[in-house]
């Protein structure tokens, strides 16, 4: 049976990973991802885990530790947030390339700077190129489930590849909601053992990890890498069906709301979707066709299905929560329109910089962008292709 | 997915590389040809060599093989062509060939 409870974002994070019980969590704290280690260390001396906690000094060192660890054959967890983030980067990159499916727990925050604690996705997408899987939360019970569906997917033979577990930085991983739980031994029966083929530690076997390799290799061993990151959308789609049988909640690579006839859309990542559905229900009481695509997982990107889930929409706004430094598009928008237009879908296009460091993201302000798009439907002028949402200028 | 390291050379695809290139086993250096390298090769004239063994300890990668106190012909699997035991040897008992792989 489920159990009902109203957990921060956080808390059910930390509890699912209390269920999960790894092997090893090596962690440095860093807000807003301080709890989930906090929490951890308080099952730890509790006994309600085996996991051995490696309280290290640098977030460098964690990611480490973790790449350490998850070789040696023991299921790795860690968590972080921004800087912390940043700082890993360098081995990030390893742990993915000696394919090693280490779970790490994001809570997204801005980078400096400005230095800033709250929310905006400049961290995830500053690591979205490290090989790393990256799955996506709109809310506390979606950061629950992805998290207890983590370690499936990386594990999978077909992947072996490490995963990043986002929500929303004080959004979701402070606010209190209600939540459905599963039961622990539910949890533990579908996740089941880690048991890798070949470990360091294990018996009458040597293995060497990230050996160096000349030119003559990198181009295959990247290319192989991919295939990994690529087999990684079948079995997120396997692990969903299956987790769909225990609790009842159904997962795809992204969430459709309301899109299927469509006119105006919007693409979003995390909380803002929530915020965007209410703005999209009030459109659509004033007979406004007015949808949202929510990406779930965000690598591998799943670029052919979100193009034919907006083969019908004319007017689009991709939504980022970072600024890419590109000049003309974020990260996300650079993806969809590539989507798009590899399936020779040609909508008008607006992709807006939104929710900087924490900044409000209301109902108002997204209906406005349904509101740009109406325009541009009205005068046929596109106008700016990339803008900024509730700047002050 | 174990390494079966012999089959790693240049020619190798990218669907039959190991997990992560990973290696297991030990030792196993000897089992992979990294003489695949070679742009240059030596040959052994055994009748001008007078086994003064000046060669072998000179080669860094241990491609002559030296059995009973006695130098063997190149292991040319392991040899990089480096070209350094030309320079060693006193009486041309090595000749090295340019662009012969």
């Amino acid at each position: 049976m489920a159990i009902k409870e109203r957990l921060s974002g956080n808390e059910a994070v930390a509890t699912a990973m209390r269920q999960i019980n790894p092997d090893v969590m090596p962690a440095y704290p860093i807000t807003p991802s301080t709890e989930i280690p906090q929490y951890f260390t308080s099952y730890v001396s509790n006994g309600q885990v085996d996991t051995v906690f490696i309280p290290v000094e640098s977030e460098h060192s964690a990611m480490s530790a973790c790449i350490g660890s998850e070789a040696a054959g023991a299921r790795t967890i860690t968590a972080t947030s921004s800087c912390g983030l940043a700082l890993m980067w360098e081995v990030l990159n390893v742990a993915a390339s000696d394919r090693l499916p280490i779970c790490l727990s994001l809570v997204c925050r801005a980078l400096s700077g400005p230095i800033n604690i709250n929310c905006d996705h400049s961290d995830a997408m500053g690591a979205r190129n490290t090989g790393w899987i990256q799955i996506f939360a709109e809310n506390n019970q979606e950061a629950y489930d992805n998290m207890v569906q983590a370690y499936r997917i990386a594990e999978h033979k077909d992947v072996m590849l490490p995963i990043m577990v986002c929500q929303d930085g004080f959004i979701t991983s402070h606010a209190v909601e209600n939540i459905e739980l599963l039961e622990d031994d539910v949890v533990k029966n579908f996740v089941g053992e880690y048991e890798p083929d070949h470990y360091l530690l294990k018996d009458d076997e040597s293995i060497a990890y990230g050996p160096y390799a000349v030119t003559n290799y990198v181009m295959e061993a990247r290319r192989a890498q991919l295939e990994g990151l690529r087999n990684a959308k079948k079995v997120t789609l396997e692990v969903a069906k299956e987790f769909e049988a225990i609790s009842g909640r159904s997962y795809g690579f992204f969430e459709e709301y309301r899109l299927e006839d469509a006119d105006l859309a919007m693409v979003i990542i995390g909380s803002a979707a929530g915020t965007a559905k209410d703005a999209v229900d009030a459109l659509r009481d004033h007979g406004i066709k007015a949808g949202i695509l929510k990406i779930r997982l965000f690598r591998p990107f799943p670029s052919e299905e979100i193009a034919e889930a907006l083969k019908n929409v004319k007017y689009l706004a991709i939504m980022d929560r970072c600024e890419d430094f590109n000049g003309s598009c974020g990260p996300l928008g650079a993806e969809v329109r590539t989507a798009l237009y590899n399936k020779n879908l040609h909508p008008a296009v607006i992709n807006y910089c939104y929710g900087l460091g924490g900044r409000d993201v209301t109902v108002e302000s997204l209906t406005s962008v349904f509101r740009d798009l109406q325009k541009i439907q009205e005068t046929g002028n596109n106008g700016e292709f990339y803008r900024y949402l509730s700047v002050r200028e | 997915m174990a390494s079966d390291i012999s089959k790693l050379g240049l020619d190798v695809k990218w669907q039959d590389l190991t997990l992560g290139c990973t290696i297991v086993g030990s030792s196993t250096a000897e089992e992979f040809n990294t003489g695949e390298w070679r742009i240059d090769t030596p040959k052994f004239l055994k009748d001008k060599c007078k086994q003064c063994l000046l060669c072998a300890p000179a080669c860094p990668d241990s491609a002559i093989p030296v059995v009973n106190g006695r130098r063997l012909d190149f292991d040319l699997d392991h040899c990089k062509g480096c070209g350094i035991c030309e320079k060693a040897c006193p009486f041309d008992a090595i000749l090295m060939f340019k662009g012969v792989k």
